[in-house]
């Protein structure tokens, strides 16, 4: 014991340091954390947390009972899997394209240019593609070209689907593409070298020496992903969607946002935490699952 | 490359064909927004692509520049920028110097409590009640507070700390100089480049917010200039027309001239300071795929 306090006395430098930031999270993510009894709980806004009655696991079985939110339990999980289905390799095959590139204002010119709208809110892409997507908006304009005939973009529940998942795309595969290069930038020159010694073209370099060489960095941003496949994108729906298309763009953080609006607490504390426990299970389990798979050399901790 | 093979150049030709068409259809929104922005009503009702404004209207700007909502949401998005990105500079730093000296008392598990709110959070409803409890609502502390520390800025910084050598903290403190002294005279110095990087995510994460403003910020005279343009350009235009933004006796502009003026105005800060702070960026992307 007095061991321990010796230790406090010879680093109290250092624990004066670290004290607001350290309180910070006890209040700012800790506490929170508690609140999360809320979900087993019929709040009263009079009452508080702690006065309100338990209710077991009544909020639950009405999120499960009703109809909105296995809904949009099945809507996350459909445009999450969608992203990654579409989404993913984007990016990476941005990079390779770019890493092929040898006049570079031009490969510094496209790389700039497609990641800007990572920099910009949702707000504001939202709201550009509201206009784009309209009824006589130029999406419209070139699908006439084709001769179809004006689709609803932001009112069919397909086309709205696609309009978010492309949109999406639009918005991170620039910037997963950076991430990708500075990967690409990591691998050794002598071994693209070696390769031309040994009579290999640029498509048996990109074969055998780029694409295992990123594998590591695709494990990694793909657990990433997997772990997040409750994050459907808020941000995005929430400024794109509308009552029309609820039946298949509404995502558990739109249904808990809704939910808070009607002062129905208890129910979106218990999507909330719901989302929150499936998350976490998700990231540990793919993380395991990325150790396994490449013998414990890959995971994100 | 040695030699070339017909195979290459052709593939040469279509990579750069393809990645041109990508890069116009990255700038494509931007330019129809600007184009539409500078647009007349007539223009903008004009079944086109709006590659480029013909007939040049200011009229949505001179609209949306007079709109006292843009300029309290500019002041407001402003404020909320420089002190929120101050405060988490200066705490990530105070949290971050400990972590990284091996010395730290019980400082694995302090750095799994940090860690362990990436991977889980109480969510939306318990972190408003907090706010709403704390006294914050409607106050600029709710927007700033709540996110001031995060797990990932204090990770990349303490990485950033431990790679400076120990000698030096060391020496400094035999000759006296306390733990404070020593991170903001030795190790802040040294760190700029990372410091740099951070602060301008935070900024940016700062401007673009607007949900948290959105449930936090009560009155119009503390709202942020995100949630005013989404007033603006998300909800329905007939609520610009009640709100009296858009006179529909007036027949210069419409209210898609006024959304695109109005978006125009709120990126083009942002637009502005772009290339110059263009490799921050990039170095922070990079830090985004840096390991534990």
């Amino acid at each position: 014991m007095s061991e321990v306090l010796t230790q406090y006395r010879r680093h109290k430098g250092l624990l004066l340091l670290v004290a607001p930031g350290l309180a910070f999270f006890l209040v700012f993510n800790y506490l929170p954390m508690f609140g999360l009894v809320l979900a087993f709980k019929e709040f009263r806004l009079s009452a508080g947390i702690l006065g309100s009655e338990w209710s077991g696991l009544e909020n639950f079985s009405r999120l499960f009972g009703g109809a909105d939110f296995p809904n949009a339990l099945r809507n996350t999980v459909t445009i999450s899997l969608l992203r990654l289905l579409f989404g993913f390799f984007a990016p990476i095959a941005l990079a390779l394209m770019l890493n092929e590139i040898r006049v570079s204002w031009y490969k510094r010119t496209v790389q700039t240019v497609t990641y800007i709208p990572y920099f910009l809110s949702w707000v504001i892409l939202g709201g550009i593609f509201l206009m784009i997507f309209s009824q006589s908006g130029p999406a419209n304009q070139i699908s006439q070209l084709f001769g179809v005939s004006a689709i609803e973009f932001l009112t069919n529940d397909f086309w709205f689907i696609v309009v978010v998942i492309v949109t999406g795309i639009w918005q991170a595969a620039g910037y997963g593409a950076v991430i990708y290069l500075a990967a690409l930038a990591g691998i050794s020159p002598d071994l693209y070298e070696a390769a031309v010694v040994d009579g290999a073209g640029r498509w048996k370099q990109t074969l055998h020496i780029t694409i295992p060489g990123l594998v590591p960095t695709i494990i990694t941003l793909f657990i990433l992903n997997l772990g997040h496949v409750l994050n459907a994108g808020f941000d995005q729906i929430y400024n794109m969607y509308n009552p029309m298309v609820y039946d298949a763009a509404d995502i558990i953080d739109t249904y808990v946002l809704r939910r808070i609006v009607l002062m129905d607490f208890g129910l979106a504390t218990g999507a909330g935490l719901f989302k929150s426990v499936v998350g976490l299970l998700m990231v540990v389990l793919a993380n395991s699952l990325a150790r396994r798979l490449s013998g414990g050399e890959q995971g994100i901790w | 490359m040695v030699s070339r093979t017909r195979g290459e150049k052709i593939f040469n030709v279509f990579n750069l064909t393809v990645l041109g068409l990508v890069g116009l259809m990255a700038l494509y929104p931007f330019v129809y927004t600007i184009s539409m922005s500078l647009s007349s009503a007539a223009e903008a009702m004009r079944a086109s692509l709006h590659l480029y404004p013909s007939d040049i209207s200011l009229t949505s700007y001179r609209m949306v520049l007079s709109n006292p909502e843009i300029v309290t949401g500019f002041t407001n998005s402003v404020l909320r920028t420089v002190l929120g990105t101050a405060l988490t500079l200066f705490f990530t730093c105070l949290t971050a110097y400990p972590l990284a000296r091996r010395e730290m008392p019980h400082r694995s598990p302090l750095l799994f409590l940090v860690l362990f709110t990436m991977l889980f959070s109480g969510g939306i409803v318990p972190n408003y009640l907090l706010v709403k409890n704390l006294g914050l609502i409607d106050s600029i502390w709710a927007l700033v507070l709540p996110q001031m520390l995060t797990a990932f800025n204090i990770i990349v910084v303490k990485n950033f700390f431990q790679a400076i050598p120990e000698s030096l903290a060391e020496s400094a403190k035999i000759d006296g100089a306390s733990e404070f002294n020593i991170l903001f005279r030795i190790y802040v110095p040294l760190s700029k480049p990372v410091l740099a990087t951070i602060g301008l995510w935070t900024a940016v994460a700062h401007w673009n917010h607007w949900f948290d403003a959105m449930l936090y910020i009560a009155s119009d005279e503390n709202q942020v200039l995100q949630t005013f343009l989404q007033r603006i350009v998300i909800e329905n235009s007939i609520e610009l027309i009640e709100q009296g933004l858009v006179d529909p006796n007036i027949t210069e502009f419409t209210p898609e001239t006024i959304k695109a003026a109005t978006v125009v105005v709120t990126i083009l800060p942002m637009l502005l300071v772009y290339p110059f702070v263009q490799k921050y960026f990039v170095r922070g992307i990079m830090l985004g795929s840096v390991k534990e």
